[in-house]
């Protein structure tokens, strides 16, 4: 079966939105619930993470220069370097150790 | 800082200010130059999904979340079900969720109900950094300013990723789809810097990912699906071995 991108947009942009919007209406007061505010609170990290690697490795022609951004990205944000910043450091690295290889 | 004395008679604190509007504007300009560059590597995965540059801009316009998209351009480009769509979708937002929890305990009594349909618009990780790190009670237009630039640097991006993909050499497009794993990275690496938790877990999650790849049954997974387990059940474990303070 095929799928119509425009439904398919539709579907995200109506969960997207809900996630947000829920808790902005109908929540005025803290979770109390401490599994559910731990759940909530360490799953950006994990699914970021799980999303970044082996990944990187994949998107780039060469897996040696997705293997060295990630490292610089790792370096970089670790010592405080902003968002714009880290980014651009992967891609400056991916760029030059392509040109070698 | 000069809103202090905003609960004053004359103008509620959730009251058009065009100082604070400025203000999220000025803020927002990194933030927006940041969107850009990284939504022009979303761009190239929502080509490779068989997005056009018009659908692609829709779908950031309306989206704004980079994990998400991403996650469910990969799912799109292997013809997923609606449903699979939705549940990713839900899964790599769910960090919306939590802030916007916490953005609603900062609205003043009294903010009109339609702020908070606005502000639900676009709860990013950089602009609800940027909202909650101001003291007291939020402003909405504050944040407006920096959404007025985020969110169309956010969807032209990724429309012009999807065009300027296909005229790029190889090697420009190969350096800029790191991007978004750049904007990841800058996302989780700091907190890990900060709680030994949170860094043990990226490393979990990093091996786990790794190994989900190649083992057998669990690579046969779509990724999206591999995602969507392995978060659940690598969070939930974390949430019940080391749960949260609360108010930490």
């Amino acid at each position: 079966m095929t799928h119509n991108n425009f439904i398919y947009i539709a579907v995200m942009a109506l969960v997207s939105y809900a996630i947000r919007v829920l808790p902005l209406t109908l929540i005025r007061k803290p979770i109390k619930n401490q599994f559910i505010q731990s759940f909530l609170y360490y799953v950006p990290y994990v699914t970021l993470a799980i999303m970044t690697f082996p990944a990187i490795v994949e998107a780039t022609q060469s897996p040696v220069a997705g293997a060295v951004a990630l490292i610089v990205g790792i370096l970089a944000a670790w010592f405080g370097a902003s968002l714009f910043q880290v980014s651009v450091a992967c891609c400056a690295v991916v760029f030059v150790i392509e040109l070698f290889l | 800082m000069s809103e202090t004395k905003k609960m004053t008679n004359e103008r509620p604190v959730y009251a058009f200010n065009r100082k604070i509007f400025c203000e999220g504007m000025r803020d927002g300009i990194p933030i927006a130059l940041g969107y850009l560059a990284v939504s022009f590597s979303l761009g190239i995965a929502a080509r490779n999904a068989g997005l056009t540059a018009f659908q692609g801009f829709l779908a950031s316009l309306l989206n704004n979340a980079s994990a998400g998209e991403y996650a469910a351009f990969t799912l799109i480009a292997a013809n997923a079900t609606y449903l699979e769509v939705a549940i990713i979708t839900l899964i790599s937002n769910a960090r919306y969720l939590l802030m916007s929890c916490a953005l609603t305990q900062r609205f003043a009594p009294g903010t009109p109900f339609f702020h908070r349909l606005i502000i639900a618009y676009d709860v990013t990780d950089e602009l609800f950094g940027i909202t909650i790190a101001r003291p007291g009670y939020l402003n909405p237009f504050y944040t407006y300013g920096a959404i007025v630039l985020a969110a169309p640097a956010w969807s032209v991006g990724t429309a012009l990723g999807i065009m300027a993909g296909n005229v790029l050499p190889l090697r420009v497009v190969s350096a800029l789809s790191v991007a978004l794993y750049g904007m990841f990275l800058a996302i989780i690496i700091p907190p890990a810097r900060k709680d030994k938790v949170v860094a043990a877990l990226v490393a979990i999650s990093f091996a786990l990912s790794f190994a989900g790849s190649y083992l057998p049954v669990v690579s046969s997974m779509s990724s999206g699906t591999r995602t969507i387990i392995l978060t659940v059940v690598i969070s939930s474990a974390a949430a019940i071995l080391f749960p949260r303070k609360t108010e930490a």
